[in-house]
This record gives C-alpha cells, sequence and structure tokens, in this order.
C-alpha cells in the first residue's frame, strides 16, 4: 500500500490541494490573531532599544557590543533601492522591535508553564499533533510512537522562542537545536565564532538592522559524522501589530553530518504593513550537506494590496569543506513585498549549490526574489531552477547572480529560470547577472515565459474540474521540479497553499 | 438523451454564422455519426455542446436527458454526463496523467454528491482500464499528453473515457492522425463503452472510422446544418461519391 500512496502523491496535485480551494475560499487561512496580553518596547529603533532587547535576552556583554556595534552601522545606511519593488517608504521609528508574550517574562522552566493560548496557537498553525503535546508538556508525548516521520519543532512567536520540542532525543544524537537567546548562553563558543561569520554585520541595510535588534531565533548545530535524527524546523509567527520580527537563524553542520530544517512562516491579516527582516546563516563544514526548505506564508495584503508582511529576508550558506553541499528550497506564496536572496558560497573544492524557488504573487504581492551562487573553489557545481507565477496584478522578478572566481577552475551552473502568468494584468522578469572569471567553468542560462492556456483549461473543465481546480493543477504541474525538491510533508502543504494563493486569479 | 432544437451559434468575436439551425436527437444507447466537409460545423458543434468560450448562442437549445446544456459551466455539464473526445488533445507539462485522472474523476464524484474514490480503488480502476487499450503504466505516469505520439493521445482520451463513464459521448475526429491498428485499438476501446445508457455522437470525415464503429444513424452536415439523415449505408455513399452528390440533390 505504500507503494500506492507514494505513486500517487508523486504525481503532482493531490485532492487535498482541490479540497483546500474549496474550505478556504477567499479567505487567508492564518489570517486570526491570538488575544495574548503582550509586553513591549517603546517603538522605534536606538541604542537604548538595543540595549533593552539584550538586556531581556539576559546576554552576555560581548552580545550586547556586537549588537551597538551593528546599529552604529545601521545608522550610516541607506536604504537600497535596487530591487524592483514599489512600497510606501518605511518609518523604521514607527515599529516595535521588541514584543513577547507577558507569559514569557520569565522563561517558562518545563513547557507546562507554556501559555495554552500560544499553544492553541500552534494547534490552529496545523503543527503536528505529537509536538504539540510535547509543545503543551503532556507528560509521555515524547516517548509516544510518533505519527510518520519525526519532525522538532521551534516555534518563535513575535520576538520570542516559545519551546522546542524532542530536546532530549536530539541531545542523543549530540544535536543542538535550541532557540538562539539560549545558544547565546548555553553555547557562547559556537554562537561567538559562527554568528556573522557568514553574513557580516555590515552585509546590507536589512542584515545590519537585524544584527542591532533580532530578538530570538533557531539554532542547530549538527556534530561530525552526525545524520540528525529527525527533521528540524521552525515555525515562525507575527502575532502582534505593527511588529517587526527579525529572527536569526544559525545552522551549523560540521564535518560529515547532514541536516534537513524546514521553515514555515504565517502571521494575521491586518491593515497595515508589517515588517519582517531575518537572517539565515548556514556553516557547512567538509562532508556535510544541508537542506534548507521553507514555505512562506506571510500575510499578503488584501485584494487590493492593503496590509501584508514586508519580508527582507538574507539568507546565505557558507560551503566551507570540501565536498560540502547546501539545498535551498523555498516556497514563496505570501508577502506583500518580497525581497530575498538565498545564497551559496561554494568556497570548498567540489562543493555544491542548489536553489530551488517556488514564487507566487497574485493582486498586488510583488516579488523580487533569486539566489546567487558564488563558485570560489575549483570543481564546484550549483543548479538554479526557479518557478515564477504571477497572477492579478501582481510582479515577480527573478534576480539571481552567478559568478566564477578565478581560482573555480572547472566549475559549472546550470541556470532554468520559467515564468507563467494568469491574466493580463501582471508581470514576470527575469534578471540574471552571469560573471566568469575563468575559461575552464561553464555557466547555462535558460528561462521562459508562458500563460495559462485557455485550450488547458478547457480541456481540464471538460474533465469536470472547476476553474480553481484546473489553474492550482496547472500551476502544480508548472512547479512540480520544485515541488518534488521538497520533504514529502512539506510537498503536500505547498501544494495546497499554491491553490490557496491563487483563488480568485481567474474568471 | 441529446436533443438539440434549431441550434443557431456565431462566433463571438466576429460577425460570423457557423451553426445555421442544427436539429439532432440521440436517443439513449445509440451511435449517431455526423460527416461532412470542412467548414460545415462539425467541431463547432462539439464545442458550444461542451461549452467553450469563443461561441454566442443565437437561438435554439440543446438537453442531456431534459437539462438545459447551455446554461451550465463546462464542469457541471461534465459532470451532468458529458464528454468530449478531443480531436487535438492538449499537453499540461508536469502533470501526471494519473494525477490528472484522479482529480477529473473526483471532481465529478463530488459535483454529483458522491463519495470520492480512494487512491487504492482509483489505481486499480485506472489500471485495468488502461490494459484494455493497451496502455502501460509508464503511459499513466507521464506528463498528460506530453510527448504522446498521435495514437497514444487518442487512446489517452479514449481511457479518461472509459474512467469518467460518461452518458454522452463525443468524438471530435478521433480517427484523423491514426494508422490503421491504432485506429482498430480505439474503435474497440470505444465498442466496449457502448451501453443501453450511453450515446455516442461521432464526428468523422471518413467512413473507415464507421467500419469500426457501427453507427445506428448518419446525419450528413454542411454549411451549418444537417442536410440529410440515414442509416450506415449513407456513409458508404459518401465513400463512394464524395459529399457533392448529396450537396448538389440538396440544393436542388
Amino acid at each position: 500500500m505504500a507503494g500506492v500512496d507514494e505513486l500517487i502523491a508523486k504525481e503532482g496535485v493531490e485532492e487535498e490541494t482541490v479540497e483546500a480551494v474549496k474550505s478556504l475560499a477567499g479567505a487567508y487561512k492564518y489570517g486570526w490573531e491570538t488575544e495574548i496580553e503582550m509586553e513591549y518596547a517603546p517603538k522605534g529603533v536606538n541604542p537604548d532599544i538595543v540595549r533593552l532587547i539584550s538586556e531581556k535576552n539576559d546576554e552576555p556583554e560581548w552580545m550586547t557590543e556586537w549588537r551597538l556595534e551593528a546599529f552604529a552601522r545601521w545608522e550610516k545606511l541607506e536604504e537600497p533601492s535596487w530591487a524592483l519593488l514599489n512600497y510606501p517608504e518605511i518609518d523604521f521609528q514607527d515599529q516595535y522591535y521588541y514584543a513577547r508574550p507577558k507569559s514569557m517574562e520569565e522563561k517558562p522552566k518545563s513547557l507546562d508553564e507554556v501559555d495554552p493560548k500560544l499553544l492553541a496557537t500552534y494547534e490552529k498553525l496545523g503543527i503536528p499533533l505529537k509536538e504539540q503535546m510535547i509543545l503543551a508538556g503532556v507528560e509521555g508525548a515524547e516517548d509516544m510512537p510518533a505519527e510518520g516521520r519525526k519532525v522538532a519543532v521551534d516555534a518563535v512567536f513575535d520576538s520570542v522562542s516559545v519551546g522546542t520540542t524532542f530536546q532530549a532525543e536530539l541531545k542523543k544524537a549530540g544535536v543542538i537545536f535550541c532557540s538562539i537567546s539560549e545558544a547565546i548562553k548555553e553555547h557562547p563558543e559556537l554562537v561567538k565564532k559562527y554568528l556573522g561569520s557568514v553574513v557580516p554585520v555590515s552585509d546590507n541595510y536589512y542584515a545590519t538592522l537585524n544584527s542591532a535588534v533580532f530578538s530570538d531565533g533557531s539554532f542547530v548545530y549538527i556534530p561530525p559524522n552526525t545524520r540528525c535524527p529527525m527533521e528540524l524546523s521552525t515555525y515562525f509567527r507575527i502575532n502582534a501589530e505593527n511588529t517587526g520580527q527579525f529572527e536569526r537563524t544559525l545552522i551549523i553542520a560540521d564535518k560529515g553530518s547532514y541536516v534537513s530544517y524546514l521553515e514555515g512562516c504565517t502571521a494575521p491579516q491586518r491593515d497595515t504593513a508589517q515588517l519582517h527582516a531575518a537572517v539565515v546563516e548556514i556553516i557547512i563544514e567538509e562532508d556535510a550537506e544541508v537542506k534548507y526548505s521553507t514555505v512562506q506564508n506571510w500575510f499578503p495584503g488584501d485584494e487590493e494590496g492593503k496590509g501584508g508582511i514586508y519580508n527582507f529576508v538574507t539568507k546565505r550558506a557558507d560551503c566551507r569543506g570540501d565536498r560540502s553541499k547546501v539545498m535551498w528550497t523555498q516556497v514563496e506564496t505570501g508577502s506583500a513585498v518580497t525581497w530575498k536572496y538565498p545564497s551559496c558560497i561554494l568556497r570548498g573544492a567540489e562543493s555544491q549549490g542548489e536553489f530551488y524557488s517556488i514564487a507566487i504573487t497574485n493582486n498586488y504581492q510583488q516579488a523580487d526574489t533569486g539566489t546567487k551562487m558564488v563558485h570560489l573553489g575549483r570543481d564546484t557545481k550549483s543548479r538554479i531552477v526557479s518557478k515564477g507565477i504571477s497572477a492579478g496584478k501582481a510582479q515577480n522578478t527573478y534576480r539571481g547572480l552567478v559568478s566564477m572566481h578565478p581560482k573555480a577552475k572547472n566549475s559549472r551552473n546550470y541556470t532554468q529560470c520559467d515564468s507563467l502568468l494568469i491574466g493580463d494584468k501582471c508581470g514576470a522578469h527575469t534578471v540574471p547577472y552571469i560573471e566568469v572569471k575563468n575559461n575552464s567553468s561553464r555557466v547555462e542560462h535558460e528561462a521562459t515565459t508562458s500563460k495559462v492556456d485557455e485550450e488547458q483549461m478547457f480541456y481540464c473543465r471538460q474533465r469536470g474540474m472547476d476553474e480553481e481546480e484546473a489553474v492550482a493543477l496547472i500551476v502544480n504541474g508548472f512547479a512540480k521540479e520544485v515541488l518534488q525538491a521538497l520533504p514529502m510533508e512539506f510537498a503536500m502543504e505547498a501544494q495546497q497553499l499554491v491553490a490557496i494563493s491563487l483563488e480568485g486569479s481567474v474568471g | 438523451m441529446l436533443k438539440i432544437n434549431n441550434l443557431h451559434v456565431k462566433l463571438e468575436e466576429e460577425d460570423k454564422r457557423i451553426l445555421k439551425g442544427v436539429d439532432l436527437e440521440v436517443p439513449a444507447g445509440k451511435v449517431h455519426a455526423i460527416m461532412g466537409p470542412n467548414g460545415s460545423g462539425k467541431s463547432t458543434l462539439s464545442y458550444v455542446l461542451s461549452g467553450r468560450d469563443g461561441y454566442e448562442v443565437t437561438e435554439g437549445d440543446a438537453t442531456l436527458d431534459g437539462e438545459e446544456l447551455l446554461d451550465m459551466e463546462p464542469e457541471e455539464r461534465a459532470a451532468a454526463g458529458l464528454f468530449l473526445a478531443f480531436q487535438y488533445p492538449v499537453e499540461i507539462p508536469g502533470v501526471g496523467n494519473m494525477t490528472f485522472l484522479r482529480t477529473a474523476v473526483n471532481a465529478q464524484r463530488k459535483a454529483r454528491g458522491e463519495e470520492e474514490m480512494s487512491a487504492a480503488d482509483f489505481l486499480k480502476f485506472v489500471r485495468a482500464k488502461a490494459k484494455d487499450l493497451k496502455i502501460d503504466a509508464d503511459m499513466l505516469k507521464r506528463p498528460v499528453n506530453v510527448g504522446f505520439s498521435g495514437g497514444e493521445k487518442k487512446r489517452n482520451e479514449i481511457l479518461q473515457m472509459a474512467m469518467l463513464e460518461p452518458k454522452m459521448c463525443i468524438l471530435d475526429e478521433t480517427d484523423s492522425g491514426l494508422d490503421v491498428d491504432a485506429m482498430k485499438l480505439v474503435s474497440e476501446g470505444v465498442n466496449a463503452l457502448r451501453d443501453e445508457g450511453r450515446s455516442f455522437l461521432v464526428i468523422t470525415h471518413y467512413q473507415r472510422l464507421l467500419d469500426h464503429i457501427k453507427p445506428d444513424v448518419v446525419h450528413i452536415m454542411a454549411a451549418g446544418r444537417i442536410v440529410k439523415s440515414g442509416g450506415p449505408e449513407l456513409a458508404l455513399e459518401v465513400e463512394n461519391n464524395g459529399y457533392a452528390d448529396i450537396l448538389a440533390e440538396i440544393d436542388a
């Protein structure tokens, strides 16, 4: 029977996609907010706020200094404007930089102390039952047989991490998976060594701001020659109004290790835009491999383009060791504005970087996203598969850099960049940058743009599918290569998201 | 089963009349063929009945078991039991044939208020039907019609028909692009589906398909109307003498 299910599941769209469209017609599924008493720092950002955030997290002096230095740099920087994005100027002083549920004032010693409302929030987000029980601190939950594959979850609510599951089991394997605030206190040597080593404090406007004010995030360390026994996952949720979420993720895969990491994001539906500026750093040593998958479903704004998340994210993986490997997979369906280029520094000889992306924009959404493949070492390989889907009045830009440095002899890149348009008021743009500074490397770039075809639509409808089912099916087919790169659990969710995010794009 | 009454149709975008008063009745369990020269309106009739965009009905109506077809969305017509085997089946890249079939089967079941078919039942069902049409497992996994040969595409249409179990099947020039062997295979597939409760409207240029799928009634269509109806012998007459004689006879 497993064979049967597998066969069908791999084919593309499942009936769940179709059900999701039906049951959620017209609504952003995660648009509710949780009424929890919050504690805020005053609006705006200045050295005092930076100090306050550091103090609230009970950080050592070196961390506070690090943040203050970042803040000093940020003050001198200007917001970049090169992306193909149009949004009203952001008043960075009109945001809350720190918000946390009051019940978290004292970090819970055990998960029993976590506010039940928080846990209810995660339940609504569809975090698997077993993890919910663990998050809720149900006794013996850890020892219960897991349904299907195990996924350890770290949940970040507004500014703080509220709990991480499967700690004990991970510890047995020597894996460290905790919130970054905990890591700063418990594993300062690792944090000091690696934080800012991939995305330097001075990297870019948003990353520098993040370095100053990040409040929490996840930390992962996989020891040498260890295969992480389960998928690791972080759920980010912005709940409070006018709050920026600045999370920081640091993943270290030591020699010969392997980890698959999943990241999911949601936010409530609001009229006002909200800011999200995250930094993810991944360090991959010799022969190690990291898979990083994201399903980003922040609130995209309403049909008139009101509200939504402004998503400015810096994600970078540094393949330091020889034969190290990283694979970024992203499904970007949410956010009003997306500015995001998960990148690979291919430093080690024979290291490999892969980037698989689906970016869907509907209504007034705008996405400027892509990747950077920086080939530094010899015999390095990279592969980029980008699928952009635009509907409504949305604009979707692929921006990618492939750079072959002089020492990156015999390196290869293959880029495939496909855009699909639904309707005649949206746009798709492809902006590839290619630099080759040696004569033994090869770079290939293929790009296509197509429209959802009337004939395909009629064919599907003649067979009994309604318009939204038909579009979901066709788009899932278009994006299949990327969906297949996702872990199975995420692939299902992603297929549903594809269907949901394109609602109202036809007819 | 299918009743078409004085159907007049023009192109939506331009002032071009294509159907000029089609009257046709296909009773349950019967196979009717429509033959006619190019541009007589045969394919348009199939598109209008199945609800494709681009046509405007200016007069007349069409019913399926008493239900007014022309008011329905294409998917509602499908759920009501109308199936069109396309002359040029469309390619859908990335969508597995099996996924497509399953989505279609379950969409129709849902529309009719029936329970969806489980993965296991579906797989058994599709494999059995595919075997009859000599469609191998590989073809079920490949993306819908992508890279299919002409014969494979048409067999795939008949497979869909077999899976969806419609009441009224319209075959739009299913024989075009088929060699003799493929035509035989497709015809066998169609014949296996002949049933008291199922009717067929077979649109074709040539008599040869009707050697394999024996019609009860043959209609000749010309200039947007059905100009002559008769038994299977009418097809032979066309085959031997062409359309000219019949058309001349009508003009006279």
